[in-house]
């Protein structure tokens, strides 16, 4: 929170009122408590009012639930990262109070359920605590049935009245929500919701009031960023997929399962990944671009049909939402070390597309251009997306649907003759004549994944090899050629540019904040098109004397991340270096600010960075 | 909005043909359906198959354009080249969901598969299952030859016990498996048996299966000259065996009769050994798609979409 310091005591008398432009809420507790549904809620409200709003949360790995949290930062300026540290921690059970009162700024609050947590009176000295019987209350104000079921709604409240939230807009997100259901559980739940606003926490804690954001234009949607994924895929006009359940992928499986029929289409869920991809090209074959996806585990799976795609120039959409491996890894963590298996898993010659949207809304974009490159091109395209933009609930502007979604059934009209792997055309790129074609002269064309001539017949000709796989590499140059050079955050030229790609595009441009807040000259470069990369990177590169890539996964047995990597192989520059962890979790501004300062000390005797970074998440 | 996207290519334009109207077309006759000459070895079991699958298009009066002749790997699976229609050469043992996911997205298409005994039961084992069990629309012939064929003389998981091969050359010790029971156990709905050496039969056969909907599948024995010489003397009656039909009076609704039919010894029986309606994937998940749609009868993609967003709100 700024704008107040919330570690002077309020002590007695009336409720006080603080001005705040910024809050990072923290709800802990279990999952079946409804942790999320809070934060969607709180989120929601963000979206319909002037705040912006991101979300983090951890999805508990056990089926029974198990400790959960939810994290959401409201803001009435640009929200870039879920916040490095909590404002308020929210805490349902000991454990819950236990694991993430270190999270909580020195000062902050601790608002917690005084039936279950037992306070450490050393803990007392650094935050401050505030004690609501939250569970007998909850089970008091929906009418004494002695279960707790409600609880969320119960907290709420109390999140409501202590800033001082939209009360209207918040019981008709509710009513919403549970509306089609059981009309008792819209009653518990506002049950639950109004008498915790109506509980009194006069003298004991003052309002918090969000200053005025930026009057916004249009209006804004709030999901997270498989629903974003998925709906992009809708408006692209794909209307087949097909997939094999797993986290964090399975949501879009089962968003477009929902919807898909909606439009005309439908969605397969299949014996394993590799029928998954293998249908999913079978569709695309058949006219239409399909989408299949995975996680790590799956992705692997299906590497041998990509490289199928790749010879037979079948347009697909992969996705793959990474999260921690190598194997089954850490499911339900973050982690961007499948770059290199998008870019370059499978055997053979075979270049393929790679995007990386940076956050909820440019899934739903990037989602598009991937359609569109995959159609335009003939080439399998990988979405590269993680566990913490899958998850992530935020608020952006609502898309030109009318104008963005697009029709892309098969063009069935007869053709005189046709070479699927024509070598004349322009740039090598191919484009099929889907099966119901008539095709005038008689010769039918074989997609194949057997090196082939121009008609898709097997060949065994050292120059026809040659030729092919040229061709297949120089349409990717060509598309290289029309991708747009990324915009520099901060200025053009200076002392470091961090270079990242994926989720981490928030925290990185606050830590250039930052950093820049401090006098360093730091700015950054975010990368959507990993493969290709785009003509003209190395013109941004030469203006800074530190390239770092700031990247969730290992530092490798060279010293350099996947991305870092790719970049040091392709540009062949020393300055290029690394900024890695892996430990599961999403960048702290903290941490990348730390990286900055190491990298800098290892190549300079003098410090470069004025600003303490660890003062910097102040 | 923050994010820019690049903007689509135009399609190229197509030049329209303007081809007979299908009243006026003639059957596809041999040499209009033929393409590339087979690669496989004189006198190989394939050549049979191919020869009435051609016979197929021209007696059923299929177009070119309307089949779909799909594989995975294997000496059989080079099948796609050898035909004049659209066609895809997949990659090993996966030519079923390949097939699916044309046959689902594509009701006005023949979807024919074919391919070996190590395509279809050994890498493709799981597929062949679900396959099967979903009741795709599709017609699928496995040419086995009880080997490996296309790479030269390995053990298959057809191959009859004893069986010497350059993976077992002791002989083969693992239980074959017997593509009649394994169909059936997998919920297939068309499930027949033939040999390359009966003509007439196999294209009975392949003509049961194309007007059956839903998954239609022939297991077609079909010898491997090169690798394993003689293997279904024993089915024919040119080399002193027996030809022997399932029995007149057999039921191909009965699964246990069907099973029991496969347990013959071998070569035993040939003809339809199960065949019963049930609901084929394609028309349950058309049925899900029409009921869905008609909520939303009258409303472009773009009005449907922007509802949802708007509870997105
Ligand atoms: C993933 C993969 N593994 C192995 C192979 C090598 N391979 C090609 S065909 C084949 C077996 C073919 O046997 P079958 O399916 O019975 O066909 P046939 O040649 O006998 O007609 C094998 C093992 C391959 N192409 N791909
Ligand atoms: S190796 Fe066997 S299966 Fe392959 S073509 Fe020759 S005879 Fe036919
Ligand atoms: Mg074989």
């Amino acid at each position: 929170m700024s704008e107040t310091t919330l570690s002077v005591p309020s002590g007695g008398g009336p409720t006080q009122i603080s001005s705040i432009s910024e809050a990072v809420i923290r709800i802990a507790g279990n999952s079946q408590d409804g942790i999320q549904a809070i934060g969607g809620f709180l989120a929601r409200l963000a979206g319909r009012s002037e705040q912006e709003v991101m979300t983090f949360m951890t999805i508990p790995s056990t089926i029974s639930g198990g400790p959960s949290i939810f994290q959401v930062r409201i803001g009435s300026g640009e929200v870039l990262s879920a916040g490095d540290e909590a404002d308020v921690l929210l805490a349902f059970y000991q454990h819950s109070y236990e694991g993430h009162v270190q999270s909580v700024k020195k000062g902050g609050i601790i608002l917690f359920d005084s039936d279950h947590v037992e306070v450490n009176p050393e803990w007392q000295q650094t935050w401050r605590h505030v004690g609501v019987p939250i569970s007998s209350l909850t089970v008091e104000s929906i009418g004494g049935t002695a279960r707790d079921k409600g609880k969320n709604l119960f907290a709420l409240g109390l999140v409501a009245k202590m800033f001082d939230l939209n009360v209207l807009k918040l019981t008709k997100l509710i009513t919403e929500r549970f509306a089609g259901k059981d009309e008792s559980i819209v009653k518990n739940a506002l049950l639950a919701f109004n008498a915790a606003y109506g509980y009194s926490m006069e003298g004991i804690l003052e309002t918090f009031q969000f200053v005025e954001g930026k009057k916004r234009e249009g209006q804004q949607v709030v999901m997270n960023g498989n629903e974003s994924l998925g709906y992009g895929l809708i408006a692209a006009g794909v209307r087949f997929g097909a997939g094999y359940p797993i986290t964090p992928w399975s949501d879009i499986m089962e968003l477009l399962r929902r919807e898909l029929p909606k439009y005309g289409g439908s969605f397969i869920q299949c014996e394993d990944e590799i029928a998954a991809v293998s249908m999913a090209l079978g569709a695309g074959y058949a006219g239409r671009v399909a989408v299949t996806g995975s996680s790590g585990p799956g992705v692997s799976l299906k590497t041998e049909a990509i490289g199928w795609a790749v010879m037979a120039e079948i347009p697909l959409v992969v996705v793959d939402v990474q999260r921690g491996g190598p194997s089954t890894g850490m499911p339900t963590n973050v982690e961007q070390s499948d770059l290199n298996i998008a870019c370059f898993g499978g055997h053979g010659d075979s270049p393929r597309v790679v995007l990386a949207p940076a956050n909820v809304e440019d899934c739903f974009y990037t989602a598009i251009e991937a359609v569109n490159i995959a159609r335009d091109y003939s080439v399998p395209v990988i979405l590269l997306t993680d566990q913490a933009i899958a998850t992530r609930i935020e608020a952006f502007e609502e898309p030109d649907i009318e104008k963005v979604c697009q029709d892309i059934s098969p063009d069935l009209t007869p053709v005189l003759d046709h070479k699927p792997y024509d070598l004349s055309a322009p740039n090598g790129v191919t484009r099929h004549v889907a099966p119901g074609t008539r095709i005038q002269s008689g010769k039918y064309p074989i997609v194949t994944g057997l090196e082939h001539d121009e008609l898709g017949h097997p060949t065994g000709s050292p120059k026809l090899h040659t030729q092919m796989t040229a061709k297949r590499r120089s349409k990717l140059q060509a598309l290289a050629a029309r991708l747009p050079l990324p915009k520099v955050f901060g200025p053009a030229e200076g002392n470091v540019l961090l270079v990242g790609w994926g989720s981490t595009q928030g925290p990185v441009r606050e830590a250039v904040e930052k950093a820049r807040a401090g006098g360093d000259s730091v700015s950054s470069l975010h990368l959507k098109y990993i493969n290709p990369l785009p003509n003209g990177l190395e013109t941004i590169f030469s203006g800074f004397n530190h390239i770092l890539v700031v990247e969730i996964n290992d530092e490798g047995l060279y010293g350099f991340g996947q991305l870092a990597a790719l970049l040091r192989a392709r540009y062949a520059d020393p300055k290029i270096r690394a900024i890695n962890k892996c430990d599961g979790l999403t960048f702290k501004v903290r941490e990348i600010l730390e990286g900055v300062r190491v990298k800098l000390a290892a190549t300079s005797p003098a410090p470069l960075l004025a600003s303490n970074p660890a003062a910097a998440s102040a | 909005m923050t994010s820019t996207i690049l903007e689509p290519l135009l399609p190229p334009v197509r030049v329209a043909a303007s081809p007979l109207a299908d009243a006026d077309r003639k059957p596809l006759a041999k040499k209009e359906v033929a393409a590339d000459h087979p690669t496989w070895c004189p006198g190989c079991g394939d050549f049979s198959v191919l020869a009435l699958y051609f016979k197929l298009i021209e007696k059923r009066k299929l177009w070119h354009e309307k089949i779909t002749t799909i594989a995975g790997i294997g000496c059989s699976s080079r099948f796609p080249y050898f035909v004049q229609s659209h066609g895809a050469h997949f990659i090993h043992g996966r030519a079923l969901p390949f097939a699916s996911g044309v046959s689902l997205s594509r009701p006005d298409l023949h979807v024919f598969v074919f391919g070996g005994d190590g395509d279809a039961f050994s890498i493709g084992g799981n597929h062949f299952t679900h396959t099967a069990r979903r009741n795709v629309k599709m017609t699928y012939v496995v040419m086995d030859n009880f080997v490996y064929g296309l790479t030269k003389k390995q053990t298959s998981p057809t191959s009859p016990i004893g069986f010497k091969s350059k993976t077992d050359m002791w002989g083969s010790l693992d239980q074959p498996i017997n593509p009649m029971k394994q169909a059936i156990a997998a919920g297939a709905t068309f499930v027949a048996r033939t040999t390359h050496t009966n003509p007439n039969h196999v294209l009975q056969m392949m003509e049961a299966a194309m007007d059956h909907d839903g998954f239609g599948f022939i297991e077609c024995l079909s010898e491997c000259v090169e690798f394993y010489e003689g293997a279904f003397d024993a089915a024919n009656p040119r080399k002193g065996g027996a030809f022997n039909q399932v029995p007149a009076d057999h039921d191909p609704t009965d699964e246990f009769a069907a099973y029991k039919l496969a347990d013959e010894a071998f070569p035993g029986r040939f003809g339809i050994f199960y065949k019963v309606q049930r609901a084929t994937k394609n028309a349950n998940e058309a049925k899900i798609t029409k009921k869905t749609q008609e909520k939303f009868l009258g409303q472009a993609d773009w009005q449907i979409l922007k509802k949802t967003f708007d509870r997105l709100k």
